[in-house]
């Protein structure tokens, strides 16, 4: 049949199937828009050549495609010449993907990295010197890293300063208010466990401003975990170049006789530390879709080899019959423990397609997640036994509130992902559990910044 | 034609094609196709790859023009340039041994075997 319209009009059926050849070729890794353009402009020379020699649109289409080749034998010989567009690119800075609000969003990135950077320099304006009042600083460091982030976020999604300030302000004013007057003894406990919590405490509320103010979303804090996973890596990457970076500027100043050690470490190292906070959000935010997940990847890598580790040390307890040889640091060591397994469990929870049916990675998860617990609750009966020997310090009640915190979370994880193995529950509900449970956190280390302190009479 | 073969001619040919003029792709293979009678078979998509390699190389330019007339499609020239000349003469000087010494070969040994002879 002869198509309707005439001249230099193509049917429309021949325009669909160019477009879904076109796709298929873009596909492709190693071929990019503008080859796509280049093979498409023969596809269709071609065609209308053979359409002037009498053939159907569709055939000529059909015997076009043809002479032009498999996709698979083009993609792998584009692949041949092109072999670097294989690796993503990962290009920085404000022309990168053109956009106007990439450009924008990587001047406020640079505004917000100055500003965590120069607020750790500020105190020093007013006599307070980062290492003769080293407390000083170990107390507030959540505060000068997580302001401003909080802020580039709060900045970046959109949310107006008004709205910001009023879900944001109270609790940042409460907690700088808290780890400066209260009047802690010098070198106590209260004040190391503040030190410690408060910057959890603070990065559970950025995710506030990271969720654009939506924070009950499931949604926004899964993708706030899965942030975190994210930003840790390019974090400690950061700080692996940070750390070239000081170890050079102190060597290469040595050779021409000026000491730079003080000035590396109190500016390049200070500075660099806390800037790199939000250099490594905006890294996360803006290669998104570039760098892979690597938080997933590890999680891949890992789950199974300490699976192993917990089973072995399991069996190991059994056959020889020993046990546990209690010190102060046993239950700080299983709440590392706890804290790892959780973190596996979280990031192979956040990767995982909810609608995939149930595999032998989610058994895997679930022997991991009870071997822990199971490692846990015998050292826990060992600690009931001897709790009074102990007495209540301010770090063992720490200890086993988190030990509680963690254990009630890897508990019922174990259990729903039990029911998932079963086919009882579904994969969604123990993603839910964990988003759900993001709150306890922070109210468990609120309680630690904020109850701790005069429950203990700050000692 | 075996594809080594049909491999190893693709570049002095496509260079050569590009000394007669700036081209872009389905021109180029239509001109194959038409100096070796049809006999020179290539999957035109394999032209592309080549062609980048060539620019790669700076044996030719390419530039993107919406040829004059017809339609709002672009398309992508390629245009030899200077070492692409210098190229193309070192692979005419190699050709120009390999086809010679062929010739030469043949001639002395016996003529071409006809097509009647295998008939019989």
């Amino acid at each position: 049949m002869l198509p309707a319209g005439a001249g230099d009009q193509q049917p429309p059926d021949l325009e669909a199937l160019i477009a879904e050849w076109r796709a298929g070729v873009e596909q492709q890794r190693a071929v990019d828009d503008a080859d796509a353009d280049e093979l498409e402009g023969h596809l269709r020379d071609q065609i209308a050549d053979l359409g002037s020699a009498g053939l159907a649109p569709d055939e000529a289409f059909l015997i076009a495609v043809k002479r032009m080749g498999s996709v698979d034998a083009l993609s792998t010989e584009f692949a041949r010449e092109h072999a670097d567009r294989l690796w993503k690119r990962l290009a920085l800075g404000p022309s990168a993907g053109g956009q106007p609000s990439a450009r924008r969003d990587f001047w406020t990135m640079i505004g917000f990295a100055c500003a965590a950077a120069l607020a750790v320099k500020v105190p020093e304006a007013f006599g307070l010197d980062l290492f003769d009042d080293g407390r000083f600083y170990a107390r507030n460091v959540g505060l000068f890293a997580l302001v401003p982030l909080a802020g580039f976020f709060a900045w970046s999604r959109g949310l107006p300063a008004v709205r910001a300030t009023r879900m944001l302000g109270p609790p940042f004013a409460a907690a700088a208010v808290v780890v400066n007057a209260y009047p802690f003894e010098d070198g106590s406990d209260t004040e190391a466990l503040a030190a410690l919590h408060l910057p959890i405490a603070l990065w559970l509320l950025v995710g506030v401003a990271y969720a654009g103010g939506d924070w009950r979303s499931d949604h926004k804090r899964m993708d706030y975990v899965r942030f975190t996973g994210e930003w840790f890596i390019y974090y400690v990457l950061i700080a692996l170049g940070g750390g070239v970076l000081a170890g050079f500027t102190a060597g290469a100043f040595d050779v021409i006789g000026i000491d730079a050690d003080d000035f590396v470490s109190s500016w390049v190292v200070a500075c660099g530390a806390l800037g790199a906070v939000v250099v490594a959000s905006w890294l996360v935010e803006a290669k998104q879709s570039v760098v892979e997940n690597m938080a997933p990847v590890l999680t891949k890598l890992f789950t199974p080899l300490f699976a192993a580790m917990l089973l072995a040390f399991l069996g190991a307890m059994v056959w020889t019959g020993r046990g546990i040889d209690f010190d102060r640091d046993v239950l700080i060591f299983f709440n590392l423990l706890l804290a790892l397994v959780l973190g596996l469990h979280l990031y192979a929870v956040s990767a995982r397609d909810h609608r995939a049916p149930h595999d032998v990675s989610d058994r895997l998860q679930f022997v991991l997640v009870a071997s822990a617990l199971v490692a846990d609750a015998l050292v826990l009966v060992a600690m009931v036994d001897r709790i009074s020997d102990f007495g209540l310090t301010p770090n063992r009640v720490a200890a086993l509130g988190e030990n509680v915190v963690l254990l009630v979370n890897l508990a019922w994880s174990a259990r729903l992902l039990l029911g998932f193995w079963r086919g009882r529950v579904t994969f969604a509900s123990v993603e839910r559990w964990q988003t759900a449970y993001t709150p306890v956190y922070l109210i468990w280390a609120t309680v630690v910044v904020v109850a701790f302190p005069p429950a203990f009479g700050f000692a | 034609m075996p594809k080594d073969l049909v491999a190893a001619s693709a570049t002095p040919l496509v260079l050569g094609i590009l000394s007669e003029g700036e081209s872009y792709g389905y021109a180029i293979l239509k001109r194959v196709n038409q100096l070796s009678g049809g006999e020179l078979e290539w999957t035109d998509g394999m032209l592309y790859p080549l062609l980048h390699r060539l620019e790669r190389l700076g044996y030719a330019e390419a530039s993107w023009k919406v040829p004059a007339g017809s339609r709002t499609r672009r398309r992508k020239y390629y245009r030899i340039t200077e070492s692409g000349r210098q190229a193309l003469a070192e692979q005419r000087r190699q050709w120009t041994v390999i086809t010679g010494a062929l010739r030469d070969l043949w001639h002395e040994a016996s003529p071409a075997p006809s097509p009647a002879l295998l008939g019989s």
